[in-house]
């Protein structure tokens, strides 16, 4: 009899009890939105903060030091700078002192040393947190003369497809990291070995126009006809020099498969103090820190990790980037929630006066209930069961027009749709719970005290 | 269990400066069929609420079937109306959104179980089993009343309160409606009727007056015999003696109307009754 009643009254008083619903479904709504972008807003926040620079940079061991002496050492103080620890050989073993001997190297050798051999670095994406590796581009860096000029060369992938030994397709390169170039003309193209593109204080200086041809001089004398497929702008450094496939700069420097460093663009989880303790020392840890770390998308696990999976490496973070993703990060999922919470209180007051409002149009009937014997508890139950029942046909509804709402804030602000966590669902329903016992509350009040002779006599 | 059904011992009700009911003292035998009448304000609803344990008493003590509810708690006092109580209401309060059944079956909710079979007997025995299925607004007025009566009875309550049920009714509905009230009575419940309409009291074996809170007429009604015996009324006093009493604030009480109809139920000629 209890269902039947309130069944009958959801059915035969649909009028308010749809009043209820659509107050719910708009809390709901709006609460599964923000909620929905709340938990999505990380990812959506450090894509784009992406387009800001990478927050990894990948370098060999003891590059400094070697490079100090490749420009000014001889053979022997190469030799010594060989044992630098984690330097990385040709063939891309992990390098320590010791191993690498102390006899037949030369320059040549020691240079293969200081960098980071090219077909390892697909390895990147398939550490722990491959999927949070966004991109990622290799740079090699050598001089050319244009006529007695020194230009600056570096060998990239501009947009390079690789295939995992897991089997999964990746594509990186410097145009997708560095997404917020300015290109005019076409971009690089790594099929094309003598297709570079050139930064435009450089393309200014050379006269440098998309489709140009450039006579370049290696070092060792050797002249190359370049292409100019485009022009980019950066606003940084790399606006003053030539961008060429990785082949080009490795053939021109005699340096065939390695690469000078790494930029890597990671989406991470805002640094703690125990992210912060790990990256100073990860030995620090207990054994639950460290899994929590290690488990845990910070930038410094996440440089552990690359550095675990390319021993001869060292992983800096670009904290100014990192911490700036973090701030943003947490202040915009903190606004999300004060709105969420906003929201919610909003519907809880609507939900307020209508079951008040119900009551008071009901307190004959209500009345009559406890004269016929109904006691306080099983009249509130009724009321409560009622409009439970609208508030979840408004909160399933909600739900449903908040995924849509959510799926428009992403677009129109982030470009991409929200995915709304599946943990959305049941705090949906948390909150049709929380909203409707919250705003039935001061109603369930006046319930309490309505007296059956003061309704059904009019006293 | 007492012999009467009801007694009621020196009630008073009072609300602030009102004194909705003063000194009252009334029993009532089980089977008995009372009217309660007086003029608007006389405190007959409120002395219903009272037996009809809706309501209690700022002085003084009512026993229902051997139960002193003085004791009992709002809860226990609910469980009481639920149990042993069905209320009968000028304006029906039937459940709008339910139909004539269902409404006769939250009774049964409230009560005990439901039984469909059972509530749509109780309908039928007041001639509503083609409108079982009718929502309230599309009833007439006599049927809603009907159907009130039907989940008055459901629970065969030991005493049955009907506040004015003919006081939204046309004649033909007011007869259809005492018809069936003789008929409860005749299969023994005791009824209490508060009317202010003499010809309704008069189909009442017993007649009491309120006037201003208190009891001023006891009289057989013409369908029954007088009170047992007087002394175990102390509140009231012979119609003729209370007729023109003064009343506490020095206003000349006396409903004529009410009074005179208590009169005239008493005598068999009177009144023409409408059954």
């Amino acid at each position: 009899m209890f269902f039947k009643m309130v069944f009958r009254a959801l059915t035969r008083r649909k009028g308010k009890h749809l009043m209820t619903a659509f107050t719910v479904g708009l809390g709901v709504s709006l609460a599964t939105a923000m909620l929905g972008v709340m938990f999505d807003v990380g990812d959506k926040v450090n894509r784009e903060l992406k387009t800001y620079g990478a927050n990894l940079s990948v370098i060999p061991r003891g590059s400094s030091v070697a490079g100090e002496k490749y420009e000014f050492a001889d053979e022997a103080d190469a030799e010594g700078a060989a044992g630098e620890e984690g330097a990385i050989d040709r063939s891309g073993h992990a390098g320590h002192a010791g191993h690498s001997g102390h006899s037949g190297h030369s320059v040549q050798d020691f240079l293969s040393r200081a960098r980071i051999p090219e077909d390892e670095l697909h390895k990147i994406k398939m550490i722990f947190w491959a999927y949070n590796i966004v991109d990622f581009a290799p740079f090699l860096s050598t001089t050319v003369f244009v006529g007695d000029n020194p230009v600056n060369l570096t060998g990239t992938w501009f947009d390079k497809r690789m295939v995992l030994p897991t089997g999964d397709e990746v594509e990186t390169g410097v145009l997708p990291l560095k997404s917020w170039w300015e290109i005019r003309g076409e971009a690089g193209d790594d099929s094309l070995p003598l297709g570079v593109m050139a930064g435009e204080t450089l393309a200014r200086e050379l006269s440098l126009e998309p489709g140009s041809s450039l006579e370049v001089s290696t070092p060792a004398g050797e002249k190359i006809n370049l292409t100019v497929r485009g022009i980019f702008r950066s606003g940084g450094e790399e606006d003053n020099e030539l961008l060429s496939p990785m082949k080009l700069a490795q053939d021109i420097s005699g340096l065939g498969g390695l690469v000078d460093r790494v930029e890597v663009s990671a989406l991470t989880t805002p640094e703690n103090d125990l992210a912060r303790r790990a990256a100073k020392n990860p030995g620090s840890l207990s054994r639950m820190e460290w899994d929590t770390w290690y488990c845990t998308a910070y930038i410094s696990s996440i440089a552990y990790q690359i550095e675990e999976i390319l021993p001869g490496v060292r992983v800096k973070a670009v904290m100014r980037v990192a911490e700036s993703e973090g701030t943003i990060l947490r202040k915009t999922q903190l606004m999300m929630l004060l709105l969420t919470l906003l929201t919610l209180l909003c519907s809880a007051l609507a939900i307020s006066n209508l079951v008040t409002a119900n009551i008071m149009e009901r307190s004959v009937e209500i009345g009559l209930m406890k004269a016929l014997g109904a006691t306080n508890l099983s009249v509130s139950l009724l009321i409560l069961s009622e409009m439970l029942a609208a508030a979840f046909l408004g909160g399933a509804g909600g739900y449903l027009v908040g995924l849509g709402l959510a799926r428009f804030i992403g677009l129109t602000v982030f470009g991409t749709a929200v995915e709304v966590k599946t943990v959305v669902i049941p705090l949906a329903a948390l909150m049709v719970i929380f909203v409707t016992f919250l705003g039935s509350l001061p109603a369930l009040r006046a319930l309490l005290k309505l007296k059956p002779t003061e309704v059904l006599h009019g006293r | 269990m007492t012999e009467n059904m009801m007694e009621i011992r020196d009630v008073s009700k009072i609300y602030g400066p009102l004194r909705a009911l003063k000194n009252i003292s009334l029993d009532v035998p089980p089977g008995q069929w009372l009217a309660v009448m007086g003029s608007s304000g006389s405190g007959k609803t409120t002395l219903m609420n009272i037996m009809g344990c809706l309501d209690t008493p700022s002085l003084g003590e009512v026993t229902l079937d051997g139960v002193r509810l003085a004791k009992l708690s709002p809860g226990e006092l609910t469980a009481i109306r639920r149990e042993a109580i069905g209320l009968i209401f000028q304006q029906f309060h039937l459940i709008g959104y339910l139909t004539a059944l269902e409404n006769v079956m939250v009774a049964q909710f409230y009560h005990s179980m439901v039984d469909e079979a059972e509530a749509f007997d109780a309908l039928k025995k007041v001639g509503l089993g083609d409108r079982a299925k009718h929502l309230p607004r599309q009833l007439s007025g006599g049927e809603q009343q009907r159907v009130c009566i039907a989940r008055a009875l459901i629970n065969h309550p030991k005493l049955i309160l009907a506040d004015e049920p003919t006081g939204n009714l046309d004649e033909t509905n007011e007869g259809t409606v005492m018809e069936i009230l003789h008929d409860l009575h005749d299969a023994g419940s005791t009824i209490v009727l508060v009317t202010h309409a003499p010809e309704v009291a008069s189909h009442a074996e017993r007649i009491i007056v309120l006037e201003h809170g208190r009891l001023v007429s006891d009289n057989a009604g013409k369908n029954g015999p007088p009170p047992a015996d007087p002394a175990k009324s102390p509140g009231a006093a012979p119609a003729n003696e209370a007729v023109g009493e003064a009343s506490d604030d020095g206003a000349a009480i006396g409903d004529d109307a009410a009074v005179k109809a208590a009169n005239a139920a008493s005598d068999p000629g009177g009144l023409n009754p409408t059954k």
